[in-house]
């Protein structure tokens, strides 16, 4: 789950990281009110939306005047902010955060990430800050430092000085900087997150290091123990099908293909759709029923899929275990009518009364295609749809 | 003989009084010697009563103890899940089964740590299958998990994955063209796991019963790189490779916890081309595994 720049910063504020005066608004008026009260001489206006590059895509503008924060919040609130994350329709900008101006002397990054190989926390730190630290990772992989934490102690002092001192922090400023990595480890172990980033960090003309940004990603398993982190979700800013499709426990994740398709684990869903493409067309979704598929279940990812204007085809594949075969032909069979289903569909089972299953298909009047391998029901779906 | 279990493997289900833990110890119970592996359940609660005939015992080390039971099998809901793997390894046990899915991953990062302390200082080395897997069988002798037994067939081909499905699948297919398993195991979809690719394919390596292995591996992290790296050094034994996820995007996690592209050399696409140099018979198509393994042996 990931939250806003704001309330990122608010988490960090908690656990000790300096972070720039500022004020969430959702209006215009608002936003030069804040600026008003937040007092001094430039301000910066800020397009809060979950995607990353809001910079180059026009969502952030550094105001002179109040009379420019009026015109930078209207022009942003609203707009459809396109950037390298968002796809080509972009996201609507619903939220401003307005700050005071920084005295930027010099941009440094750090996150905290856990790392599948060492199976601990790492600390990175680089002092490359304020670009894409994916393009720094592969021009200048030196430029990028890590230290790897053991849970139990905690990110050390000698550690956090390393990276200060490795990134270049002004030995006045040190003091400051290891503060900030101590807080953003605290934070990233308290709050249960999978990803926290400060791009930049930076360090002023009096010496304070500040965080300027704040990128959080949190550990789904984790929101039950985490309600102040489920308090900051934003449903405007996720896909609205992904959205119902995990009311019904239903894991669903929208793409861009013609074929939509139905599978039992997350694992075969992917294999199935790799399939589709394999044989010449292009997945819709990927969509895993999960263990315990019922009828509403079945019906539900049926309508989901279906939502989709593109799919021109449905391909089903079950492979059952505990999951009867027959109990999702009976669903398939039910959603199918229920949704008045027009477009073709190919359903492949194996598995446990794999025959119960294939005979409940034949025997409903519906014409359902049955295929025997993942690759027999890929080619039949294709030539289904063209 | 086979890897890590067999018919002679004595059992602790941790979390037998749940309705999943339940469910498939009968499940298990009722597969090949099932009757006579699991020997144990626990649960503080409901110590000295028995659940379809099989003693519960009130801690982990007590049913070992009792039972002289090795392996265990926890089926805990993911609040308490970490802390019955911790039980389990400070009870000396040589494996424990984590089927559980859903674990916060900091719980299994702080277990993963004390486990790794545990052996550093000197104690007893406890693997650990899983988490959010579907455990482990070897056919006609025993399963631990909750794989359908009657899909599988006892034979020489060694089966790994991350994936529970697709595990069947492999396995599926193998069966219906005649190749029975040596044993399938299935290590989980999580991103902090226990046992990985590279340590099965040792195992398999050195089981004189598996001829052939099919790996199977997904988008996200570095382990069946690593995997297919030591096999090139290291592996006698022809192994057919699929990676799951071709198609799926960047940045979006794909089911699994674990299954995210992060990096750019944790695609599907660059962990065939590494297994390919390594050696693997690599497909892309799925619905192949079991002929290609048939065409190598």
């Amino acid at each position: 789950m990931k939250i806003h720049e704001y309330q990122g910063k608010e988490l960090l504020k908690k656990f000790g990281v300096v972070v720039p005066r500022g004020v969430f608004c959702q209006s215009v008026d608002d936003a030069v009110k804040a600026a008003e009260s937040l007092g001094g001489k430039v301000w910066v206006v800020k397009a809060q939306i979950h995607a990353g590059g809001r910079g180059k895509g026009g969502g952030v503008k550094v105001a002179k005047s109040l009379d420019e924060v009026r015109q930078y919040a209207g022009q942003i609130l609203g707009m459809q902010l396109v950037t390298h994350q968002t796809g080509p329709a972009g996201q609507k900008v619903r939220r401003l955060l307005i700050e005071e101006g920084a005295d930027i002397r010099k941009e440094y990054y750090v996150a905290a990430l856990t790392d599948r190989a060492t199976q601990k926390v790492a600390m990175m730190a680089s002092s490359e800050g304020g670009m894409d630290i994916e393009e720094v990772a592969h021009k200048t992989p030196e430029k990028i430092l890590k230290v790897f934490i053991d849970p139990e102690e905690g990110l050390t002092d000698a550690q956090a000085e390393q990276l200060a001192n490795g990134i270049g922090v002004p030995a006045a400023s040190v003091a400051n900087a290891v503060a900030a990595l101590k807080g953003l480890y605290t934070c990233y172990m308290e709050t249960d997150a999978s990803l926290a980033e400060i791009n930049p960090l930076i360090l002023e003309g009096n010496g304070n290091i500040k965080a300027l940004d704040a990128k959080f990603n949190f550990d789904s398993n984790s929101l039950y123990r985490q309600p102040e982190v489920v308090a900051f979700r934003d449903l405007d800013e996720e896909d609205a099908d992904e959205l119902e499709a995990s009311k019904y426990d239903l894991s669903y994740i929208s793409l861009d293909g013609n074929i939509g398709c139905l599978v039992n684990g997350a694992g075969l869903a992917m294999a199935t759709m790799d399939t589709i493409k394999l044989f010449g067309a292009e997945p819709a979704n990927f969509l895993d029923v999960g263990g315990g598929a019922t009828t509403e279940k079945v019906t539900e990812a049926f309508k989901i899929m279906l939502k989709n204007p593109k799919v021109e085809g449905i391909l089903v594949n079950i492979f059952g275990g505990i999951m009867r075969c027959d109990t999702i032909a009976t669903g398939v069979v039910a959603a199918a009518k229920e949704t008045h289903l027009t477009v073709p569909l190919v359903v492949r089972m194996k598995g446990t009364n794999e025959d119960i299953g294939k005979k409940i298909l034949s025997e409903s009047g519906l014409p359902i295609i049955t295929a025997d391998s993942m690759a027999e029901a890929a080619t039949k779906i294709v030539a289904a749809v063209s | 003989m086979s890897i890590l279990i067999n018919k002679d493997t004595k059992i602790i289900t941790q979390g037998i009084t749940g309705k999943t833990g339940q469910f498939h110890t009968e499940k298990c119970q009722e597969y090949a010697n099932g009757k006579n592996c699991f020997v144990a359940g626990v649960n503080p609660k409901k110590a000295g009563e028995k659940i379809f005939d099989i003693p519960i015992y009130a801690s982990v080390k007590e049913a070992a103890a009792q039972t002289g039971a090795t392996v265990s099998v926890v089926y805990v809901p993911p609040p308490g899940a970490a802390a019955a793997i911790w039980e389990a390894v400070e009870a000396d046990l040589d494996l424990v089964i984590c089927i559980t899915e859903g674990i916060p991953v900091r719980d299994m990062l702080m277990v993963r740590n004390r486990m790794k302390k545990r052996e550093a200082a000197g104690g007893k080395k406890t693997l650990l299958l899983g988490p959010n897997c579907p455990g482990l069988i070897t056919p006609d002798e025993v399963k631990i998990g909750i794989m359908p037994g009657h899909i599988h067939r006892k034979g020489r081909i060694g089966v790994v994955s991350r994936s529970g499905t697709l595990t069947y699948e492999a396995v599926g297919q193998l069966t219906e063209i005649g190749l029975g398993q040596s044993s399938a195991v299935g290590i989980g979809g999580d991103p902090i796991n226990g046992l990985k690719h590279i340590d099965i394919m040792r195992l398999f390596n050195d089981d004189p019963d598996t001829d052939a292995v099919v790996m199977i591996g997904e988008i996200g992290g570095p382990d069946e790189a690593e995997a297919a790296m030591w096999c090139k050094a290291n592996m006698k034994k022809p192994i057919v490779g699929f990676i799951a996820g071709v198609t799926a995007p960047a940045g979006k996690r794909m089911g699994h916890a674990g299954a995210l592209i992060s990096g750019g050399a944790d695609t599907a696409d660059a962990k065939l081309a590494i297994m390919e140099e390594c050696g693997f018979k690599v497909t892309r198509d799925p619905s192949e595994m079991g002929k290609l393994i048939k065409a190598m042996i």
